[in-house]
């Protein structure tokens, strides 16, 4: 190994991409001559340099959530064709848009749609979904009540009960804000051994014309459904509709539902 | 449920490099809406194309399919952007490779190179020596990885990453010299 082999090794070496005899050579070579030492220093400096200057661009939340969504939807879409779903499927590509439309303007829309509550439960299921496989379950990861509900504090026009349930096994594990069906909810986030459970929590909606139940102000029945494998109760108090999903058998989320209401049954808001 | 084992598979695989792929898509189209566009788009062709993939590099994976989804896009929105390639590529086969060899006043012109700077003239870079450098600056892709990504042999991923450090150093050069000579 002489000098003039130098420069054509210098890149390779200092990307460590040599093979370890063309390295043992070059580095015996080193050794003895400052000249191509000052060269590899020099590669090395400048690689340095570019490597702790240049911008790593990550990818924003807002492309996380919708990419989730889009997935969610790709994947109905070649996996279970026409079934019954026809009727509701251009639904959930409105509503995704308007997903990514809330989500980038903070523009809201509320629409009266029929079959609210299964368009709610849709919406809560891809919500969970999501909130697992974007990897993003938790804004706030904390297990502190006091930690999780002010955080809520100005980012949600809501102030949803928040209390750890670990001593009775639902242990609480953050919160979270999230989009269902157009609007923003508070997403508490609890888990059971393994489970997490997400217990969505929105404005409960205003009664549409004609129909003259409102859901608020009674400490409500809990209604019991489920949609793609996931259970889901549901249930208003205060003027705020809760939606509990997980992958529990419907026996713990009833229970889990049911601790929550008991906790939460002198409000503080 | 066999769609939510697939959905599942492809989140364990994929969106771990969503960053990876962001941020190359972000270099490439220079503009964070475009990226986010490709993105999505990239990880939907991925998604369809995920019973084609056969284990081996993800992140090779995903980078290339982001890539070729970028150029598309581009060909697509800013044709002008894509012609000059050629011209680059001639001369690249003309100069050999050759590490680049920087001479003293070096170690003076890396401590006026600020990031910010750095930044923009990588910016100005044409596409595939914008590219090289991201892989393997920031993501530190081998030459190997990086030879899959952007199906090239490694000697010329050898050479062209050689050309533009260089050329990324001689814009350094041109821009700072003048602020070294007061």
């Amino acid at each position: 190994m002489t000098c003039k082999d130098t420069p054509d090794l210098v890149q390779a070496y200092a990307d460590g991409e040599l093979s370890g005899d063309q390295a043992d050579a070059l580095e015996a070579h080193l050794r003895d001559c400052a000249d191509c030492t000052r060269l590899v220093e020099a590669q090395r400096g400048w690689q340095r340099t570019v490597r702790a200057g240049m911008t790593r661009f990550a990818a924003p939340d807002r492309l996380r959530a919708r990419l989730a969504v889009a997935l969610t939807e790709a994947d109905e879409a070649i996996e279970a064709p026409p079934r019954q779903r026809a009727g509701w499927r251009p639904l959930a590509m409105a509503a995704s848009l308007a997903f990514a439309v809330v989500a980038s303007s903070g523009l809201t829309a509320y629409f009266t749609l029929p079959n609210e509550q299964d368009r709610m439960l849709d919406n809560v299921v891809s919500g969970h979904v999501r909130s697992l496989m974007a990897n993003h379950l938790t804004d706030v990861p904390s297990s502190d009540q006091h930690t999780v509900k002010p955080w809520f504090h100005g980012r949600i026009d809501l102030a949803p009960p928040v209390d750890d349930l670990a001593p009775q096994g639902y242990k609480l594990v953050g919160g979270r804000l999230d989009y269902l069906d157009r609007q923003p909810a508070a997403a508490l986030v609890y888990q059971r051994r393994e489970h997490p459970i997400n217990l969505f929590v929105v404005a409960a909606p205003t009664p549409a014309a004609g129909e003259s139940k409102a859901g608020d102000g009674k400490s409500g029945d809990i209604t019991s459904l489920s949609e793609r494998g996931y259970n889901v109760l549901h249930w208003s108090a205060g003027g705020m509709a809760f939606w509990a999903v997980s992958d529990l058998d419907l026996g713990e989320l009833k229970e889990f539902a049911r601790l929550y209401q008991a906790r939460s049954v002198a409000p503080p808001s | 449920m066999v769609e939510q084992a697939r959905l599942r598979r492809f989140n364990e695989i994929a969106v771990p490099h969503l960053d990876a792929a962001y941020n190359l898509a972000r270099w490439l189209t220079r503009n964070e809406h475009d990226a986010e566009d490709v993105v999505q788009e990239a990880y939907l062709r991925a998604f369809k194309f995920f019973d084609g993939y056969r284990g081996g590099d993800a992140r090779a994976w995903i980078l290339k399919i982001v890539r070729h989804t970028c150029f598309t896009w581009l060909a697509r929105n800013r044709p002008a952007e894509v012609v000059a390639r050629d011209d680059e590529e001639h001369e690249e086969r003309t100069v050999a490779a050759q590490g680049a060899a920087p001479n003293d006043p070096e170690t003076l012109l890396l401590q006026r190179l600020d990031s910010e700077l750095l930044n923009r003239l990588i910016d100005k870079l044409s596409t595939p020596y914008r590219e090289i450098l991201v892989l393997r600056e920031i993501e530190d892709l081998s030459y190997r990885e990086i030879a899959e990504v952007l199906a090239l042999p490694i000697g010329t991923v050898m050479s062209r990453l050689a050309r533009a450090r260089e050329k990324l150093q001689r814009a350094a050069r041109g821009s700072v010299t003048p602020r070294l000579v007061k």
